[in-house]
């Protein structure tokens, strides 16, 4: 039998240390659902999802409540709809957002990802349709996630896809206006995405998976701030031995989460997404790691190097723990979504040029970040555009998740709710990158790409 | 299929008979019992076999939770399979 300790523990953790389960996400493949006429196609979709994840909520709250391990989304991703949409003759793919939406509400989940096209090398005309119907589609629903991957190592990045994607973003906060350009924090652009992330809002079901799968993600940077605590002033030796163990565990609960739900709901297991995420609650947040090492605050000099200590260190403890891991698997740093990162902004120490040094070393990127809404959509294209050159020169994902807020200024505040948080306005350097961004093309794959 | 109780609160007569009469009731086998007493606080952790339990596991784990509650306890029921994966290789 277990010893008192050890059973105390665990209880500790998810009681007070917000140890959880952070989604477990269905993976929906489209592919047998395209049609001619647009909706007898979108009847085809919300008939596959809602059949195939109609117990997947019930099932998450059973096994919560069996283990008493918190599971605090269940989500769903689907193949990227571009894909899908791609044999219907129309230019509106709204309609497909709307049935994603009203799946997503049968079902149960609170997000579903996958309003999604893959342009690292080009677009095909679906691609194109569905780019530009994300604004209009991102507004009109509520649970739909949208992303697009604009680049990848092997093929270099697509500029005129980053070039549209900032027109894209400032649209979809302009029609969302009335919300703090809400429609933003449910789009992502992607280099070098994953097809198995089973994180909103960047999720989609890639074409190398299967029918349908189960992907989960863990949790769990309270618990290893707390075990931080237990190690105050000892070497980094120790410090990286601490969070791997931590990161063991946790992982393990991910491991024994998937299987279970696997198991059924009668679905392949995929992956474990070892990343540490973190929520809006106080006590749940990566900026209060990077502190516990000894930094005043995040954003201060040393924090890169704490950031890469702590990513490697998740991933070296988390990896032995799961059969399969997979997804973005690192530390997330959501400015929004994290009340340690908000802190550090508003007191001025950290900046988007500190938070784009972060992003080399951790996963995902700029993410949940809110800039002045007159930023221009050239600034917005270029910050993509260095976000996707870490991505493709360091071979792994990066993203952007940047919100330009309608009629807010440095200073000033957004309120998302639930889990997507608020966030301070933060400044954009000054000075003009249009010429830069309207030359188009592609930036070539890096020399690094070329390893057969 | 094995479960573990624990059961924290304030020590006073008749906790542990209680619970076990809970448990009794809906038919858990108690396998094994350990617990410690900190200054005034009882923690207490069972092994349980609920296989041959009459109510479904979820509703055994609500209905020891709302009884916990009325005798300002907290009484909670988990699958063993949870601390085998957090603990054991």
């Amino acid at each position: 039998m277990f010893n008192t300790t050890e059973i105390m523990q665990t209880n500790e953790m998810i009681d007070s240390q917000h140890l959880d389960i952070r989604t477990i996400t269905m993976g929906v493949s489209l592919l047998d659902c395209p049609h001619p006429d647009i909706s007898t196609a979108c009847e085809n979709v919300y008939n596959k999802i809602t059949r195939l994840a109609a117990n997947l909520v019930k099932t998450g709250e059973e096994i919560e409540r069996e283990f008493g391990i918190p599971i605090v989304n269940a989500r769903i991703s689907v193949t990227p709809i571009s894909l899908i949409a791609a044999a219907c003759d129309t230019d509106d793919y709204s309609p497909f957002a709307d049935a994603l939406d009203a799946a997503a509400r049968e079902t149960g989940v609170n997000f579903i990802g996958g309003f999604s096209a893959l342009v690292h090398k080009g677009f095909t005309v679906g691609d194109k349709r569905l780019i530009s119907s994300i604004p209009a589609a991102l507004s009109s629903t509520e649970r739909v996630c949208a992303s697009v991957n604009v680049a990848t190592t092997k093929t270099g990045i697509n500029m005129d896809a980053v070039a549209q994607m900032g027109a894209v973003i400032k649209s979809a906060a302009d029609m969302t206006a009335h919300a703090g350009g809400l429609a933003c924090a449910k789009l992502v652009v992607f280099a070098n995405a994953v097809e198995d992330n089973p994180f909103m809002a960047g999720a989609f079901h890639g074409t190398g998976e299967p029918e349908c799968v189960i992907n989960v993600g863990v949790s769990g940077p309270g618990v290893v701030a707390h075990a931080l605590r237990t190690v105050k002033g000892e070497p980094f030796d120790t410090v990286a031995e601490t969070i791997k163990k931590t990161a063991f565990r946790v992982t393990r609960m991910g491991q024994l989460v998937a299987q279970e739900a696997s198991r059924r709901l009668g679905v392949p297991f995929g992956i474990v997404d070892l990343s540490l995420a973190p929520t809006p609650a106080v006590g749940d947040s990566v900026a209060d790691i990077l502190e516990e090492m000894g930094l005043s605050r995040a954003g201060v000099h040393g924090t890169t190097a704490a950031l890469a200590l702590l990513n490697d260190a998740v991933k070296k403890g988390g990896v032995m723990a799961s059969s399969h891991v997979g997804g973005l698997s690192g530390a997330f740093i959501p400015v929004s979504e994290d009340a340690g990162m908000i802190a550090a902004v508003e007191s001025g120490v950290l900046t988007l040029p500190k938070l784009e040094a972060m992003t080399c070393v951790c996963s995902v990127g700029l993410d949940m970040i809110a800039v002045p809404g007159d930023t221009d959509a050239s600034t917005i294209s270029a910050i993509i555009a260095d976000e996707a050159a870490i991505g493709v020169v360091n071979n792994k994902t990066t993203a952007v998740r940047i919100i330009p807020v309608p009629g807010k200024d440095v200073g000033d505040r957004v309120e998302f709710g639930g889990l997507l948080g608020s966030a301070p306005i933060m400044p954009v350097t000054a000075g003009d990158s249009s010429a830069f961004i309207a030359r188009g093309g592609r930036i070539p794959a890096p020399i690094g790409s070329l390893r057969n | 299929m094995r479960a573990i109780v624990t059961v924290i609160g304030k020590d006073r007569v008749g906790i542990i008979a209680n619970v076990c009469t809970l448990l009794a009731e809906s038919g858990a086998n108690i396998l094994d019992i350990s617990q410690t007493i900190l200054q005034d606080y009882l923690t207490m952790v069972m092994l349980v076999d609920t296989s041959g339990c009459s109510l479904p596991f979820a509703e055994l784990a609500d209905s020891l939770k709302t009884r916990g509650e009325e005798q300002a306890l907290s009484i909670r029921i988990q699958r063993e399979d949870i601390f085998e994966a957090m603990h054991r290789i």
